[in-house]
């Protein structure tokens, strides 16, 4: 069975690198990090992810996620709070189950 | 008419890693449960407990207020910018996570379990600069009175944060009742019962329940018998 696709985008090295360990250690998703927009971008471009999780320090945060909604309207965007496993794994599910 | 939601403190979720059992009124790590995700900007309500000499190991958070009220015990604080501290039954503690901190929580007493309260709000702006405080809290026992713990106002009594929110705690002589007045339209109160018996508005609430009220200004809160409780006051659309 191939991993779920997760791109997250944050440009918190740490934390970024924390989640994406949470995420891959459920051993059913794989994420991918985007630490800017512009490569957040390719990656959309080259990968097809099921959802995508905005998550700290991320440029016109606002108008980038308006601008995701516009380009990939079937993609769940979410964006992501707490910085840890506390609330990651909910809001998976709220998004993709 | 006002909306309300019951939370029986048997319906929570618990996870039990051994050096902690936390009891958690919304879905939290591994405990999933779509019909208890938040109520408005209360997102974790965690009730912990720490066993003595163990802790949380160093983790980040971002984008969170975190407010730690110790029931029992205490906790040694250390994170990303450079707080060092023990805090302990009678204070609170609040973290604004914004763009990213590290921290750990120990309990130091090797001999006797911490247990605390772990709540979580979203903020009201993200990717705020990272701030730590904890405070003595004053009246603390003052009886059958609202004694305010947090609020938004820096200058207003109890630690401040990033959301529209006002806490309070109470401890009620048996039949004693007041009013909660609503701070701003549009908010909600969830009340957790740390001791004894409550009634809110018709309903019995007993230790450890939790309550919600919304779409309301003001509400009366009866004490069965002593009791001792935290009423939070949340914003419902943020």
């Amino acid at each position: 069975m191939s991993l779920i696709q997760i791109l997250i985008i944050g440009s918190n090295p740490p934390i970024m690198e924390t989640i994406e360990r949470l995420i891959n250690r459920e051993g059913i998703w794989k994420a991918t990090i985007a630490f800017s927009n512009d490569d957040a971008l390719e990656k959309l471009h080259s990968t097809n992810f099921k959802m995508v999780l905005l998550c700290a320090g991320i440029d016109q945060e606002k108008l980038f996620k308006e601008k995701l909604l516009k380009l990939y309207p079937n993609l769940p965007v979410i964006t992501h709070y707490g910085g840890g496993s506390g609330l990651l794994f909910a809001e998976i599910y709220q998004a993709i189950l | 008419m006002a909306q309300t939601v019951l939370h029986k403190a048997n319906t929570r979720g618990v996870a039990d890693h051994g050096w902690l059992k936390s009891y958690q009124s919304f879905s939290f790590a591994g405990y999933y449960n779509p019909d208890r995700i938040n109520f408005g900007a209360l997102r974790v309500l965690n009730d912990d407990i720490v066993t003595g000499g163990m802790g949380f190991g160093e983790h980040p958070h971002d984008n969170m207020e975190i407010i730690s009220i110790p029931l029992e015990g205490e906790l040694q604080h250390k994170d990303s910018m450079g707080n060092v501290a023990t805090i302990k039954a009678g204070e609170i503690q609040v973290m604004s996570a914004g763009t990213g901190i590290f921290h750990s929580e120990y309990n130091s007493d090797k001999d006797n379990p911490a247990k605390f309260l772990q709540i979580w709000l979203f903020p009201n702006q993200r990717n705020v600069t990272p701030r730590y405080d904890q405070i003595l809290l004053e009246n603390q026992h003052k009886k059958n009175e609202f004694i305010q713990i947090l609020s938004p106002d820096k200058d207003d009594a109890g630690v401040w944060i990033y959301q529209n929110a006002w806490f309070n705690l109470a401890y009620f002589d048996a039949e004693n009742s007041r009013t909660y007045q609503l701070h701003q339209p549009g908010n909600g109160v969830y009340i957790f019962v740390l001791k004894g018996q409550i009634e809110v508005n018709g309903q019995l609430l007993e230790t450890r329940d939790g309550f919600g009220i919304w779409e309301t200004d003001a509400f009366d809160i009866k004490a069965v018998g002593d009791a001792e409780f935290l009423v939070m006051e949340v914003p419902m659309e943020f």
